[in-house]
């Protein structure tokens, strides 16, 4: 079980990895479309690594909801719970 | 009359330099980019052939990490030669929507395809990337030239086998002789370096198995050469209406006066024995060009290296220069980069511009004894070409019987 800092810290890594962006930047309110210029190829791609690193499932029904970095850490910790 | 079209810009990333400059130096020594491929996959799946030759600078010392995740290695490769050319060319504001891109590849994103296989079979659909079909479709490459550049008027991708660089050329002539464009990023790319390209080409006998001396492997017009050497990387030219390029006060490197594209009808691989389609693409692309068969002193032939594939080439330049062939210095720069599939028309067509603008034939390694049935004027160390107006020509041949050709003259 991580914690939401973990999450978060694990989230901003993905995020660094497939877009450059600086993890730091990856801050909880910050809205994957409109602050972190996220598409929606990418937003998958980070969804399915974060899949693996977190070990829990995020349907695809649900990834439009996600549209805060905080409201991805609170499904996961939901979902790891 | 139409519009006359000039070379500005050259770009490429080569098995025997990761810049044009580089290349061309290595091509006027004469060094051998084939080696024996350090893969554990090559002993796994039994490869019967150990060696390729690789890019020197690998696309991950060049690009960013984030690019290079969103591209297939040939498409990376295509932005590697095509950033080169458009820095080179001088070229800063254009108007874009006059702006074109043609750029080919024999194979496309064949590592993306095999890659997104292998994950789907070991982990489940989930696992493929989404970015997996963009990265895999041939067009690949033209997109990514074209988004990074901001071309906009078209992002086109020739396909023909091992003559697909050729035709972007041809492809890139005609757009800006039609007026549709102004400027075109034209070139080719490939990256098939892969166990699965390397079984199916060895499968059918095109490849050396040379593996105890790859660097002598490819010896195109050798009497003992027994096919060539898988290649990859890029090569790109920025072609330009003279009228902009003049206005601009560019640096010319020479005209792109003219092409031609056949195609044989004889058989889906072997070449026509008779070379009819090459000789009508050559003798077309001549015409085109308002050149005469004695205008030329130079060719950079398609010249693999394979047993069936080299004669053929030379009955055609016989056919179509009569007796000048013999006057003629022919390059056969295979021996060094060994085949880049659908980049080499590209990489051979920016030799061909520099052997022009520098008046320099570059080297052909590897040719130790010619074979009788191809006396060509072979350029075993590089060498002069003559002062005055000048023409060469650069030849490419596709597996489908696709015949490509271009004309470079001096400015």
């Amino acid at each position: 079980m991580a914690s939401n800092e973990e999450i978060l810290a694990g989230l901003a890594e993905i995020v660094n990895e497939e877009t450059g962006l600086a993890p730091e930047a990856v801050e909880l309110d910050k809205s994957f479309t409109d602050d972190l210029d996220i598409d929606s190829i990418s937003m998958m791609t980070i969804v399915v690594n974060a899949e693996e690193k977190f070990g829990v499932r995020i349907p695809d029904e649900e990834v439009k909801n996600l549209k805060t970095v905080g409201d991805a850490v609170n499904f996961i910790a939901g979902a790891q719970a | 009359m139409a519009r006359k079209v000039v070379i500005t810009g050259l770009g490429a990333t080569t098995p025997i330099g990761g810049d044009v400059p580089t290349m061309w130096k290595n091509a006027l020594i004469g060094v051998s980019g084939a080696h024996t491929l350090g893969d554990e996959w090559v002993e796994k799946y039994q490869l019967p052939v150990h060696f390729a030759a690789r890019v020197t600078v690998p696309a991950d010392q060049v690009l960013t990490r984030v690019e290079a995740k969103r591209l297939d290695p040939s498409s990376q490769f295509a932005v590697i030669a095509a950033r080169e050319a458009w820095k080179d060319s001088g070229l800063t504001t254009v108007d874009n929507d006059r702006f074109a891109v043609a750029f080919a590849t024999g194979i496309g994103g064949v590592w993306t395809l095999l890659d997104a296989w292998d994950t789907l079979r070991e982990k489940g659909p989930r696992r493929v990337l989404p970015m997996t079909v963009p990265m895999l479709m041939p067009n690949g490459a033209a997109a990514a030239v074209s988004l990074d550049l901001g071309a906009r008027a078209g992002a086109h991708t020739p396909v023909s086998a091992c003559a697909s660089g050729t035709e972007a050329l041809h492809q890139g002539l005609e757009l800006i002789r039609s007026g549709k464009a102004d400027i075109v990023m034209a070139g080719g790319a490939e990256a098939a370096i892969h166990p699965l390209p390397l079984a199916a080409f060895s499968s059918m006998q095109a490849l050396s198995r040379r593996n105890d001396d790859p660097e002598h492997a490819s010896r195109p017009y050798d009497i003992d050469r027994d096919g060539f050497v898988m290649g990859e990387g890029a090569g790109a030219l920025v072609l330009e209406a003279e009228e902009h390029a003049l206005a601009r006060g560019a640096r010319i490197y020479g005209e792109l006066a003219g092409t031609s594209v056949t195609a044989d009808a004889y058989h889906i691989t072997a070449p026509d024995p008779e070379g009819l389609g090459a000789t009508r693409a050559l003798k077309a692309a001549l015409f085109d060009a308002r050149a005469q068969a004695q205008d030329v002193v130079h060719v950079n032939a398609h010249a693999t290296s394979t047993p069936v594939g080299d004669r053929p080439e030379y009955t055609a330049l016989k056919a179509a220069l009569g007796d000048h062939v013999d006057n003629v210095a022919v390059s056969a720069t295979k021996s060094q980069t060994g085949h880049l599939l659908g980049a080499s028309g590209a990489v051979e067509a920016v030799m061909t511009v520099l052997a022009v603008y520098e008046r320099k034939a570059p080297t052909t390694i590897n040719l130790e004894n010619q074979d009788p049935e191809i006396p060509l004027d072979v350029v075993t160390t590089a060498r002069d070409l003559p002062a005055g107006d000048i023409v060469a020509l650069s030849n490419s041949f596709g597996f489908g019987g696709h015949n490509a050709v271009v004309v470079v003259r001096n400015v």
